[in-house]
């Protein structure tokens, strides 16, 4: 258990929980960097099946009606991802540079960005309940066959099932398991603040008993190992040759027609209609 | 939570006579060993049980760590050599009387007598909530127990708390720090380094699990202090609870040159009120090129407290500090005869 979790005393001489152990830093940094060299090996030395380029062309000259550039992302949504990640990185560094040796004040750095993180995500809920098709992102029973095709197509089968909408299922399982640690991880992170000085609030060290403190902070540390591997994981994806065009689209706001065609299923993810009434929209294309 | 005093945890006792055997133990047992100078800070952890180190690696055969040397214009002191040594030793008494003051206001004669100047300065802070082995931050816990609602917290940290709020116990800290002092750390892979006196502590911000600059491996072998502020005017005050000895509940010290009666440079630091001593950089450069009076004495003291926070029995420490960076302005000796 040690291995995992490390235990003090209280004042009354209980056993309490205080943090994960860091070994699981190593483990979560090793889990991402054994994720990307298995599946960079896979994808050098398999058979993935890939659109032939010819397929792709009959598909985009039956879509002339089509523009040249298909918003994908908003302005505020790409901003709201920007601020995410350098909050995020951030709050990486700050937590586990001091762990790995790099000794600094911290703290402050810290909850600070923990703050923005927190702003950011409420803005990203608002944002998309309002204004996005909030349910693009999910994932759910209704995405097995999906989660089928793609499997096999990784495996090197030429299956016609289904392609995805706006975000593919890798994405979607992504943003699950994101939002699951970066939740868990804001809201132990908000509770921990009550306990450190800040200007915003009165510190209170009793607002839990001991204890239960050792609980939020294991959730803290549990959230953050696991944001650790699924960053790694993020920036590898984000930095493959083939899924540039995504990462390039976060930062433009648009893909291309060809892009668009090559790797969604217009059914799923139709330009031009309004994703909230499925009514055709005089503007064309809505950008999410 | 059981206290067994007197009767130290089995450790294997290595005791070189050589900085470069001590080196090699070191860098063998790493975080494992503990480095035993004088044992005044070590035997009461030791006895009572809170730390349990499997190797002890005693220094007090080691001849070159010890005596006072003159290097640069200035003296090299090794980290064993005593307070005693300190006090008594004419190059000291002569150059840097705030020295001598400060290593005869850490203790009483006995204690100085065993205690070495580089244990002095990186003993451990007194905290008795983290003495009494509870899992506070500065355990590796989650909590400061001393920074709570109904703590007992009389001499705990006013100024750059950070989660902990504890404080550095060491008087000839302040002093070696008013004197542009500098530490020699050598390490078991050669690395090895001088760090200033001001860099050498460490706050809870950066580290909250150590009190200085010394990595697992690394050994405190001499203090450097440059001749530029000998036969400066000093100024040493430590003011306790007990003035046989005790640690200080807030110390000042201050090297200053004057042209006249105007302040032409100076440097000064307290101890008792953080983590680590601190050295008060903005009142250095607002006292520099002013009258030393009453007037820079009491405007420098008012900027020394900004931004204090006192616990709920420590805000006795603010008029403290402010009337110790008063008197290190503007003299005690001179005000009281002008």
């Amino acid at each position: 258990m040690g291995y995992f979790l490390t235990f003090g005393h209280s004042p009354w001489g209980q056993q309490i929980l205080t943090h994960v152990s860091w070994n699981l830093l190593w483990a979560s940094l090793f889990a991402g960097v054994a994720f990307f060299v298995a599946h960079a090996s896979y994808m050098v030395l398999s058979a993935h099946r890939k659109r032939h380029p010819a397929e792709t062309d009959a598909i985009e000259a039956a879509r002339p009606d089509l523009p040249a550039r298909i918003p994908r992302h908003s302005g505020a949504a790409r901003a709201f991802h920007w601020v995410m990640a350098a909050s995020m990185f951030t709050l990486l560094l700050t937590a586990f540079l001091p762990i790995a040796g790099v000794k600094f004040a911290w703290v402050t750095w810290h909850w600070t960005a923990g703050l923005v993180l927190t702003t950011s995500i409420l803005f990203h809920v608002i944002h998309a309940s309002v204004f996005l098709d909030f349910w693009s992102i999910w994932v759910g029973p209704k995405d097995l066959p999906e989660l089928r095709a793609e499997i096999l197509r990784e495996l090197g089968h030429d299956v016609p099932g289904p392609k995805p909408g706006k975000y593919p299922l890798g994405n979607r399982l992504y943003h699950l398991a994101i939002v699951v640690a970066g939740l868990s991880v804001i809201a132990s992170g908000l509770t921990m603040m009550v306990r450190v000085r800040t200007p915003l609030f009165p510190r209170n060290p009793y607002m839990l008993a001991d204890s239960t403190w050792g609980f939020v902070y294991v959730a803290h540390g549990m959230a953050g190992v696991g944001l650790v591997g699924l960053v790694i994981a993020h920036v590898y994806f984000a930095v493959r040759p083939d899924k540039w065009w995504i990462t390039k689209a976060m930062i433009l706001g648009w893909i291309t027609r060809r892009q668009y065609i090559e790797h969604h299923d217009p059914d799923r993810w139709v330009v031009g209609i309004d994703p909230k009434s499925r009514i055709p929209n005089a503007k064309s294309q809505v950008a999410r | 939570m059981a206290v067994i005093r007197d009767v130290m945890p089995a450790f294997e006792l290595f005791q070189p006579a050589s900085t470069a055997d001590a080196l090699s133990l070191l860098g063998r047992y790493g975080s494992d060993a503990w480095i035993f100078a004088g044992g005044l800070d070590s035997f009461d952890w030791l006895k009572d049980r809170i730390k349990r180190p499997r190797y002890v690696v005693d220094l007090g055969g080691v001849e070159e760590l010890k005596g006072v040397r003159e290097r640069d214009g200035g003296l090299e002191i090794g980290a064993m050599t005593t307070l005693t040594e300190v006090v008594r030793h004419p190059l000291v008494r002569e150059r840097y009387p705030i020295l001598t003051d400060a290593a005869e206001a850490a203790a009483s004669p006995q204690i100085r007598n065993q205690g070495t100047i580089g244990g002095n300065l990186s003993q451990d802070t007194r905290c008795w909530y983290y003495r009494s082995g509870w899992s506070c931050y500065r355990a590796g816990g989650n909590i400061c127990y001393a920074d709570t609602p109904d703590a007992i917290n009389r001499e705990h940290a006013i100024l750059g708390a950070d989660r902990c709020v504890a404080v550095n116990p060491s008087d000839t800290a302040p002093a070696l720090i008013a004197l542009d002092a500098s530490m020699l750390i050598r390490s078991a892979s050669g690395d090895d380094r001088v760090v200033d006196a001001e860099d050498y502590f460490i706050g809870p911000g950066t580290d909250i699990t150590r009190m200085n600059a010394l990595q697992p491996g690394e050994l405190l072998t001499a203090i450097r202090i440059p001749g530029d502020w000998a036969g400066s005017k000093f100024y040493f005050e430590k003011v306790r609870d007990r003035q046989v000895w005790d640690f200080a509940l807030v110390s000042v010290a201050s090297a200053m040159v004057t042209s006249g009666e105007t302040i032409q440079n100076m440097r000064l630091v307290v101890n008792g009120v953080a983590a680590r001593p601190l050295r008060l950089v903005n009142v250095e450069q607002f006292a520099k090129g002013k009258p030393r009076n009453e007037a820079t004495a009491a405007a420098a003291g008012e900027m020394a407290i900004e931004g204090a926070q006192p616990l709920r029995f420590n805000a006795y420490k603010v008029p403290l500090m402010r009337n110790l960076v008063k008197r290190a302005i503007r003299g005690v000796e001179e005000w009281a005869t002008s």
